[in-house]
């Protein structure tokens, strides 16, 4: 059996203090937590969980983003105010932000050991200009593709990537599609699908031909 | 020719061996995206010399629809018939492995009949898939339609059962969360039984018409090498890593499913070169064949679907869950995230063929542009898959 | 030996061109459209609208009530509600779609309309020969078009076809003890 992730980061902190590593718990079913680790110690931290010899975490499976949008957190806290003279406890809602970031999730597995996953998580500090984070194609190549995509599809750079170019999309495109505020361009074709929506945003662009008059629901 | 497999840096000048050959720059050829042996819409740059490859760059992305977009714009049940497109050779390994994940992030119980099913379903999945990738790889190499005919008949065969059972012969769209969509029939087990107890004939006759062959072994043997190291390192999984040697098979290791319950054999290769990754395939039809007669003796009676999960308006608990299986190119798995609601949060597709790839550079080098074709065609790639 | 791996190719070849005079197996090709192979019984291809009895408007299952056209993944179900009511088969007051367009060329048969519609009224056919001469127009599919009737889905899928109308006199029994006078007469009797 694997060790817990507890023991994993008091290993890794003992191995290298002043290493910052949170878990992330997981509510689910599925009970896969995870680290999140900082990305200073990132490289690092991929090459002790690779080369451990209790851990040998050799093969990275799956390596992907996730985009998380600024939040808007409701928290219920109970306070003593000042009521009709009287001193009560009263509940009061806080509204707290957290700020958006980008996430690169990685699913590590050892082909050695045949056990797994440890799942380790970065975090940019912002959606813009911070959406900068350590590349690990240097510790797993099998994150060379994978990296490419989440630079592609989420605009994350990873510094230290051998060959950071757009892979799915082509060079010359502009946005993020994968980030869940992109709007996709207003290029859309003519299609008769009976939907609304789609028939207003054909209309911009063609001008009214008789066949639409047909199509439209009566 | 040598068959060395040299590193990127050693190729930046042309080996002093080419004394024979005019001083030359390099020429950048583009192969694809319509070529027909890049098996769809595959593009890679190469820098040749004379006939030798020294450098090659992937390019992707000719049938990109950003599967995962869609996903989480669609319902749970929602994305299931679109990753029958994903790898459309294989759609009921993909509907597992989705439903497997699904099924990891609501903590659902899957009935035993089903669990049969789905694992005849996949091997015969493994059967189809291996033996039509044997085809187009020997039509790679030359051998015009003739293999090529003899695995799609085969194939045709198991299709139409794909066909009588989910009503579609390659958008099965057959699992469900908890399930299957329809039990099959007594008859319909007879008839895959019947099917599948013929396989080894045909496996046998393949092997004599194209394995043997002293084309395909000049072809194939020292083409295209991966060491262990670099396979693993590099996430390359299924056939393409088992015939570097690794024994690595999440059938044995995850024992997803029902598989524990089953007797079978990984077979492995040695050298990993084009010939093993070949024989790796062929050798793995065999052990499904043995797969598929020992879920035919156990199979019982029983439900199909866990009555428990809602069709419409599904909602998982909040979470996330990696799930994977090991489809026929290599290890599927799906990255969920949920937030609660009706849609995942998080839709992400672990693409084996696409990670497959990452090393095709380095298998290429070295070799001519015939070779690479033939190399290609044993990574075993759907552009379905590799583009999304 | 050089060239015995051709000779033994050549004779796998030539025992399949041979053999496919005289085995079933080795032969599976069909000369459609003069040929053809039976469909199987779940075959599925495009979604279409059963009615009961004669009257393809006063039969209509379909209630309108938008479930399936919520969870058709590629959106190609477009459901317009009626002003006023009809008897449904329990002779229920209901209300009926007054436009039901399928677009077939988005379509992709995934069946997630049959499976979610809780009124047993929507269907998967079998018919494939749909080339049309007009890529837009003639590929959207009206009411009028996707209305058939319970007897041709007796004759396309009779197993299921049966079920279903097992299972709904059973919910109208269970309502009304009397059977009311608008209910059409169940077609299994005929079939089973």
């Amino acid at each position: 059996m694997m060790e817990s992730l507890e023991e994993i980061k008091a290993r890794i902190q003992a191995a290298a203090p002043g290493v910052k590593i949170d878990i992330v718990a997981n509510g689910s079913p599925s009970q896969q937590h995870s680290l999140l680790i900082d990305n200073e110690h990132a490289v690092g931290i991929a090459k002790f969980l690779r080369v451990d010899p209790a851990l040998r975490l050799d093969f990275c499976s799956n390596a992907t983003g996730v985009d998380w949008l600024d939040r808007t957190v409701k928290k219920t806290v109970k306070v003593k105010k000042l009521v009709d003279g009287e001193e009560k406890e009263v509940n009061e809602t806080i509204e707290g932000k957290i700020p958006g970031y980008l996430e690169a999730v990685y699913h590590l597995y050892s082909i050695t050991h045949k056990h797994g996953p440890v799942i380790i998580r970065m975090r940019t500090a912002d959606r813009t200009d911070g959406a900068r984070l350590p590349s690990l194609t240097p510790i797993w190549r099998s994150a060379e593709f994978q990296e490419r995509e989440i630079f592609d599809l989420y605009g994350v750079r990873f510094d230290g990537h051998p060959d950071l170019r757009r892979i799915l999309m082509w060079d010359e495109f502009q946005d993020y599609p994968m980030r869940k505020d992109y709007r996709e361009p207003d290029d859309y074709e003519w299609e008769p699908t009976p939907h609304d929506e789609v028939l207003e945003k054909a209309k911009q662009h063609y001008p009214p031909r008789p066949a639409e008059e047909e199509l439209k629901p009566s | 020719m040598s068959a060395t497999v040299q590193t990127l840096e050693a190729m930046e000048r042309p080996p002093v061996s080419m004394g024979s050959r005019l001083e030359g720059e390099l020429l950048e050829v583009s192969m694809g995206p319509q070529h027909p042996s890049t098996h769809g819409v595959f593009r890679m740059n190469v820098a040749l010399d004379g006939e030798i490859v020294r450098k090659l760059k992937p390019v992707f992305g000719y049938l990109h629809r950003n599967h995962e977009k869609i996903g989480e714009n669609t319902s749970y049940l929602g994305s299931m018939p679109y990753t029958d497109r994903l790898d459309y050779f294989c759609s009921m390994t993909n509907n597992w492995a989705y439903a497997l994940s699904v099924e990891k992030l609501a903590g659902i119980q899957v009935p035993e009949r089903a669990e049969y099913l789905r694992i005849i379903l996949a091997e015969l999945t493994r059967l189809q898939n291996h033996a039509s990738l044997l085809g187009f790889l020997l039509n790679d190499m030359g051998a015009w339609g003739t293999p090529l005919m003899y695995a799609f008949r085969e194939r045709e065969k198991i299709l139409d059962l794909f066909e009588s059972l989910s009503g579609s012969r390659m958008m099965c769209d057959y699992m469900r969360f908890g399930g299957c969509r329809v039990d099959a029939s007594d008859d319909w087990l007879v008839g895959a039984k019947k099917i599948v107890d013929r396989f080894p004939k045909f496996l046998d006759e393949f092997e004599e018409l194209i394995l043997g062959n002293e084309i395909v072994i000049g072809r194939t043997q020292n083409v295209g090498k991966v060491s262990a190291e670099l396979a693993i390192n590099a996430g390359v999984t299924g056939p393409m890593l088992r015939a570097c040697g690794v024994n690595y098979d999440l059938r044995k290791v995850d024992g997803y499913g029902y598989y524990p319950h089953f007797k079978f054999r990984i077979p492995l290769g040695e050298h990993g070169d084009t010939y093993d990754r070949l024989m790796m395939r062929a050798l793995e039809m065999r052990e499904s064949v043995s797969i598929l007669q020992q879920a035919f003796a156990q199979i019982q009676p029983g439900p199909v679907l866990n009555p428990k999960v809602k069709i419409r308006a599904f909602r998982p608990p909040i979470g996330e869950a990696y799930g994977r299986i090991e489809g026929p190119k290599g290890e599927l798995g799906f990255y969920l995230i949920s937030d609660g609601g009706p849609n995942p949060y998080r839709y992400r597709v672990r693409p084996p063929s696409f990670i497959n790839l990452t090393i095709l550079e380095d298998m290429c080098l070295g070799h001519t542009v015939a070779d690479v074709m033939v190399i290609l065609g044993s990574v075993d790639i759907v552009m379905g898959e590799v583009d999304r | 030996m050089i060239g015995s791996g051709i000779l033994k190719g050549m004779a796998v070849t030539a025992r399949n061109f041979v053999g496919s005079y005289f085995e079933k197996d080795r032969l599976i090709t069909v000369q459609y459209p003069e040929e053809r192979n039976p469909l199987p019984e779940n075959y599925r291809n495009f979604p279409f609208l059963i009615y009961d009895g004669d009257d393809p408007h006063a039969g209509l299952r379909c209630v309108a009530c938008k479930i399936c056209e919520k969870e058709c993944p590629p959106q190609c179900i477009y459901i317009v509600k009626s002003d006023d009511k009809k008897p449904d088969y329990m002779g229920k007051p209901q209300l009926y779609p007054k436009v039901f367009d399928i677009d077939i060329s988005v379509c992709m048969s995934c069946q997630i309309c049959v499976e979610v519609c809780p009124f047993e009224a929507i269907k998967m056919d079998k018919e494939f020969e749909l080339s049309k001469r007009e890529r837009f127009n003639h590929l959207l599919q009206r009411k009028e078009e996707l209305s058939k009737s319970n007897d041709y889905y007796h004759k396309i899928c009779p197993t299921d076809a049966a079920e279903v109308d097992a299972k709904l006199a059973e919910a109208a029994a269970k309502k009304k003890p009397a059977p009311a006078p608008s209910a059409p007469t169940p077609v299994s009797a005929a079939v089973s």
